[in-house]
């Protein structure tokens, strides 16, 4: 069986990895092909939910984000793959 | 076999399985929901560690007693959904649909459920709740969540679970245990909850392809391979589902991604029931919450990692020294007085230089691993593990590895055999192997006397800045290692173990006090397991050695006996001691040389000439291939100084060891290239035995071992043949 060759990288405009820390937005779309992504998902990473932005690594990768009082962390090409809403404009 | 015995084979599917005497509990829950404080809470120490048949994961097994009941409780590793992503959550979900090798499936379920993360613990549940088997909740953590203002309405999450019971509790203090005692003595006897399926449309797909009456369990485990099937993970080998259902399963979703629809639904649900049945109140935020706050801003966070690294360093090499040093002595006092009571034959010397000396040389291992394990332990417990994968990521990622490879590759400092067990925690098998095969390189504390001697014999100390050269050569050799490690790592995730970054998806929990119960009750465990898998294979190991180099037997007394008469009488007793202990030490090195190791090393001597290497370094060698460390006794007995000679005297008579024609034997360049030898040979059988235990295969441990020796073969090499001739 082949792999696929890298993570497909969503053409979302505003994901979780423009965020900027402190900022709060609701996941509104997701692309889903990539397996990395469906196991985000099964952490609770789904649309609808809130997300907050926490602090990054030293040099700005990983992130922490923060669901239901949760702190997961991501790479930025997985932060790309979640669509997000600023909660003011909802 | 005969037709009368194929006649009565009934399926087991067809029994109703009713187990007496002894019941069967699963304990299943999200990672860091307690559910190990739980675990040791209700079982303490009647419990066993061992390895699932055929796969890498561990099966904790303990027991309880409640009333006349004798109840078993497995537990399980820490997962957030059935959907087998790792090989740990692959074994957990075949555990529970029965269908894991030697193990039928349980009576019951313990569903562990974080209070302060019924989020996720949610999702878990429901999958538990669909296996359609007696199940209770214990709801842990029930005081963090009250201090962080989270109430939950417990008698509207039992309805909307379909009335099963749940109970509050506080392992770490003990509060609410009583009453899951006495709930799980009841719960085999006890009718399923009424649990209907957040998605019935999978269900009754399950239902229409196995058609007929089937148990609910087994319903589940279809819908499970539906789902699973439409989403095959590179990298991992999923659970082989029946191509029936992997063909249904195509139908079914279309080739959408059936998990991502999973996750919507079922997460779907858990806000729904959240809404109803959890608030959460505008609290304060908790001590851990602050410290977590203050620790992932990136310049604390990194530099408190600088510190906890140097402090894990500075235990493991510092604490332990002064116990090891005791162990030595020990030893070695030991020995002495059974030689002095059993005599220096045959059996005195087995039991001397092969048992005491086999046994001492795993015991002797014991401070340093229990100090690692130990922080380990710690650092786990208190949430700062995950904290230290997520900081270092990107360092790591740049060379082809994870966060998660960070604590494998420290621990490996003091010994590979804990960083290999360590690696358990990633999630990605390439990743995993990496770090493997980089572990071994790391300078281990078997390396140290090797170093040491070597260094002491031939480098001089110059001043060098505020260092000397000899520790310039010492700090030189531990960059070498680490060097040597990350190019391993980075060629091979170029090459065999080529693939896509694995997912880093990491929860990082937040900071709390580590319980010292379940440290304590976990470091034992590991111990035990060190002390099994490295302990017996070094003990056996020097064994041999010892019978190598002990037969066959040369006529010492007949050697040693009319030189020590033919010391002059007009010696004093001092003289007389030193010239009796000299021959003595001449005796052993003609029975080392005509032992079956001596033998070997003159045998294979030429296919170690372009080394620069004699008989007497090539035995030495060999000797140290199952365990390095025994390279330093045996050139002590080479060199007719004794097994347990000083430092200094060996390393001075290293130093006036001359070739067959009279040039020294180790110049500068043979001295280098043993010292690159030793650094890169994975001269370590336990290492290999772990290799071996934790990739399932004799591939990667064969692999390992042709690819360090040859490494180091060639190194070596280049470095005598190249230095030789500019020298």
């Amino acid at each position: 069986m082949n792999f696929p060759k890298t993570p497909s990288v969503a053409r979302f405009d505003r994901t979780l990895a423009t965020l900027e820390r402190g900022d709060r937005a609701v996941i509104d779309a997701i692309d889903d092909a990539d397996p990395m992504v469906q196991r985000l998902m099964t952490l609770g990473l789904v649309e609808g939910v809130v997300v907050e932005r926490g602090h990054s690594a030293i040099g700005g990768d990983p992130t922490e984000f923060r669901v239901h009082g949760l702190a997961i962390s991501l790479r930025r090409e997985q932060a790309r793959c979640f669509s997000v809403t600023d909660i003011a404009d909802a | 076999m005969s037709a009368t015995s194929q006649t009565i084979r009934i399926s087991a599917d067809n029994i109703p399985v009713r187990r007496s005497g002894q019941v069967t509990i699963a304990l299943v829950g999200t990672p860091n929901a307690g559910k190990s404080t739980l675990f040791n809470r209700l079982t303490g120490l009647h419990q066993k560690v061992g390895n699932f048949p055929g796969v890498t994961v561990e099966r904790h097994v303990g027991s309880l007693q409640v009333e006349h009941q004798r109840l078993e409780l497995i537990d399980l590793p820490g997962l957030h959904s059935l959907s087998g992503f790792s090989q740990e959550e692959r074994t957990t979900a075949d555990v529970l649909f029965g269908r894991q090798t030697g193990q039928q499936a349980p009576d019951a379920v313990l569903a562990v459920v974080d209070a302060t993360n019924l989020y996720q613990g949610l999702y878990l549940l429901q999958q538990l709740l669909e296996l359609g088997l007696p199940l209770v909740v214990a709801l842990t953590m029930s005081d963090a969540a009250e201090r962080s203002r989270i109430a939950i309405d417990r008698d509207k999450l039992s309805e909307l679970l379909g009335g099963v019971a749940i109970h509050p509790v506080v392992a770490t203090s003990g509060a609410g245990i009583p009453g899951l005692r006495t709930a799980l003595g009841n719960v085999a006897d006890q009718a399923p909850a009424a649990f209907q399926p957040v998605w019935p449309e999978l269900f009754e797909e399950a239902r229409r392809l196995v058609g007929g009456e089937v148990g609910t369990l087994k319903l589940a485990a279809v819908a499970r391979d539906l789902v699973d099937a439409a989403s095959a993970q590179p990298g991992t080998d999923p659970h082989q589902a029946p191509e029936t259902v992997a063909a249904s399963s195509a139908a079914v979703f279309n080739g959408s991604p059936a998990l991502a629809q999973e996750a919507r639904i079922r997460y779907g649900w858990v806000r729904n029931v959240l809404d109803q049945v959890q608030s959460r109140g505008s609290g304060v935020a908790g001590l851990g919450a602050r410290v977590s706050e203050f620790f992932n801003r990136p310049v604390p966070g990194t530099l408190s990692l600088f510190l906890v690294m140097a402090v894990v360093f500075q235990a493991v090499f510092a604490w332990a020294t002064p116990l090891m040093d005791l162990i030595d002595g020990a030893t070695g006092s030991l020995s002495a007085w059974v030689l002095g009571t059993v005599g220096d034959g045959p059996l005195g010397s087995l039991l001397a230089d092969g048992i005491i000396a086999g046994v001492g040389s795993v015991v002797i291992f014991l401070p340093q691993i229990v100090i690692l394990f130990l922080f380990i332990l710690l650092l786990e417990d208190c949430g700062y593990l995950a904290r230290a994968a997520y900081l270092l990521d990107r360092v790591m990622r740049s060379v082809g590895l994870s966060g998660q490879s960070i604590i494998p590759m420290i621990s490996s400092f003091a010994c590979a055999v804990p960083g290999i067990m360590a690696t358990r925690v990633i999630p990605s098998r390439r990743d995993r192997i990496a770090t493997i095969l980089a572990a071994p390189f790391m300078t281990c504390s078997a390396r140290l006397p090797v170093y040491a001697l070597l260094i002491a014999a031939f480098v001089p100390a110059t001043p060098v800045g505020f260092l000397n050269l000899q520790g310039l050569v010492l700090l030189g050799l531990y960059l070498f290692g680490i060097v040597m490690g990350i190019a391993t790592a980075l060629i091979m995730r170029r090459t065999a173990l080529r693939g896509a970054n694995a997912t880093f998806a990491l929860m990082l929990p937040e900071f709390r006090v580590p319980n010292p119960r379940t440290v304590l009750i976990q470091l034992l465990g590991r111990v035990k397991v060190f002390l099994k898998r490295a302990g017996t294979l070094i003990f056996s190991v020097t064994v041999i050695v010892w019978a190598l180099l002990y037969f066959p037997r040369y006529d010492i007394d007949g050697y040693v006996e009319p030189r020590q008469r033919a010391l002059s009488s007009e010696l004093s007793e001092d003289e007389r001691a030193a010239g009796d202990e000299a021959i003595e030490n001449l005796g052993a090195a003609r029975q080392m040389e005509q032992s079956w190791l001596g033998r070997a090393g003159r045998a294979v001597e030429p296919a170690f000439a372009p080394l620069g290497w004699d008989w007497r370094i090539t035995s030495a060698v060999i000797a140290s291939f199952p365990a390095r460390e025994v390279v330093v006794a045996v050139l002590g007995t080479i060199y007719a100084v004794g097994d347990e000679a000083e430092q200094a005297t060996l390393a001075d008579r290293l130093r006036r060891a001359t070739r067959a024609d009279g040039s020294p034997l180790f110049t500068l360049p043979v001295v280098i290239g043993l010292l690159v030898f030793m650094a890169l040979c994975l001269q370590c059988a336990a290492t290999l035995a772990v290799i071996r235990r934790e990739t399932n295969s004799w591939r990667w441990p064969i692999f390992a071992w042709c690819y360090m020796t040859g490494l180091g073969y060639v190194a070596a090499m280049l470095i005598y043949q190249v230095g030789s001739r500019i020298t």
